[in-house]
């Protein structure tokens, strides 16, 4: 391999897109062509650069707001026509009855906030487990999960490595719960993933606390130094309990 | 699927990746005011087709609509600055001289670094934001920017050597622009 066709390679190199047989020769080459091999150190110095944090432009809260609410109202029913339409009134009568009757019992049946919470939670965790949702980041290196995070969220989430406690880390995804972005670790044990939300609020420590299953999912909720913890699996509540005092203590 | 569960659904699914919309339409249009206009048009243009989304990554997907909306919007706004910038001129990239002492301490201070960038060309900008910021791979990259994957790759390799010269050396400005 010469020069040139060494330097053509770097980049897909770097971007780890070149192909096995020629990353051999390549990094031969390397090895050999001082000026080659400080090319290399030349593009990874910039590739590392243009990852830093404060080049990404996270989005105003501002921002958020606006396309809320040019959405239809997740909450709100759509406006009704004026009532004064007598004629109209009259003519949908019985299905306005209907209506504000299924209005009053879905208000009467609103579960609370916490319910409505766990319920978000473990509908993430299904929806984490439909095909391809479940990770953003691959990755069960904790020093390239944390980093991830930077700049997708205000706040950092403790990312531990329980690999050794047969918990392997294998990545993270944003995720979106009650009402504002939080970061989502997933681990595994055997064929059962557990899903770790993470965000900030200002909560009293507490120790872990079992919830009671909800559709066959274990849910565990804690607090420690100002962020909230919910971890949810299939997993049984002893091994998740276990997880649970693994990740706390930060897998010592 | 019901407007207010589809609203939900929009939420969970699709607004956790308003930050990398709002990233990459602030890296194309150069400026907050416009990125806000893009990123917020693309995010209703996405909850419009959002029925057919399936099972492919939310986060290209989101970021396809980002790119269309900004490239209609530059053709309102800004028609002369796309044509012909870079056609199809010769994919080689030149070896330059580069001072790695001198680059490296360039890159050391983001705010040299960040300017370099919002310098390049857009097609070039537009790669350096979806390989080095958001990760995705070149395959990716060409799915979502709707070219061969070669020219991913020359643009990628372009836009670097212009990063290194213009951070370490001997570009000439109004060269390239």
């Amino acid at each position: 391999m010469n020069c040139q066709q060494a330097k053509s390679l770097l980049d897909s190199y770097a971007d780890g897109e070149l192909e096995a047989s020629a990353i051999v020769e390549l990094e031969q080459h390397l090895q050999n062509c001082p000026g080659c091999a400080s090319s290399w150190l030349n593009l990874q110095s910039l590739k590392k650069s243009l990852k830093q944090e404060s080049l990404f432009f996270t989005a105003p809260e501002e921002l958020q707001r606006r396309i809320k609410s040019a959405l239809p109202s997740p909450a709100k029913t759509t406006p009704q026509r004026p009532i004064w339409n007598w004629n109209w009134l009259t003519a949908t009568m019985s299905g306005a009855t209907v209506c504000l009757a299924m209005l009053l019992m879905v208000t009467l049946n609103r579960p609370s906030s916490e319910q409505q919470l766990t319920q978000e939670i473990v509908s993430s965790h299904i929806r984490s487990l439909m095909a391809t949702h479940v990770l953003d980041v691959v990755s069960t290196d904790k020093h390239t999960v944390k980093p991830w995070f930077n700049g997708r969220l205000d706040f950092s989430p403790p990312v531990n490595d329980l690999a050794a406690q047969e918990f392997p880390l294998i990545g993270g995804r944003l995720d979106y719960l009650g009402g504002r972005s939080v970061a989502a670790l997933v681990y595994q044990r055997q064929k059962h993933v557990i899903n770790v939300f993470i965000w900030p609020a200002k909560e009293a420590d507490s120790n872990p606390a079992v919830l009671a299953p909800r559709q066959g999912y274990h849910l565990i909720h804690w607090s420690d130094a100002g962020m909230v913890f919910w971890a949810v699996s299939d997993l049984n509540e002893k091994e998740l309990l276990e997880f649970v005092q693994d990740f706390t203590t930060g897998g010592r | 699927m019901d407007e207010r569960d589809r609203t939900k659904q929009f939420e969970q699914r699709v607004l956790p990746h308003l930050d990398a919309a709002y990233n990459l339409a602030r890296w194309l249009t150069g400026n907050e005011y416009d990125a806000q206009d893009v990123a917020q048009e693309a995010c209703l243009r996405a909850f419009k087709s959002f029925g057919s989304l399936r099972g492919e990554n939310t986060r290209a997907w989101l970021l396809t609509i980002v790119r269309n909306t900004f490239y209609n919007w530059l053709r309102k706004n800004r028609p002369p600055e796309i044509a012909g910038e870079l056609g199809d001129e010769a994919m080689a990239v030149e070896d330059i001289a580069v001072n790695a002492d001198i680059l490296n301490l360039r890159l050391a201070d983001a705010e040299t670094v960040r300017h370099a960038i919002a310098e390049l060309p857009v097609e070039f900008r537009e790669m350096i934001v979806l390989r080095e910021m958001e990760g995705f791979g070149y395959k990716e990259i060409a799915e979502l920017s709707d070219v061969p994957i070669g020219t991913v790759m020359s643009r990628l390799a372009r836009a670097r050597k212009q990063l290194q010269r213009r951070l370490a050396g001997e570009f000439k400005p109004g060269e390239q622009q």
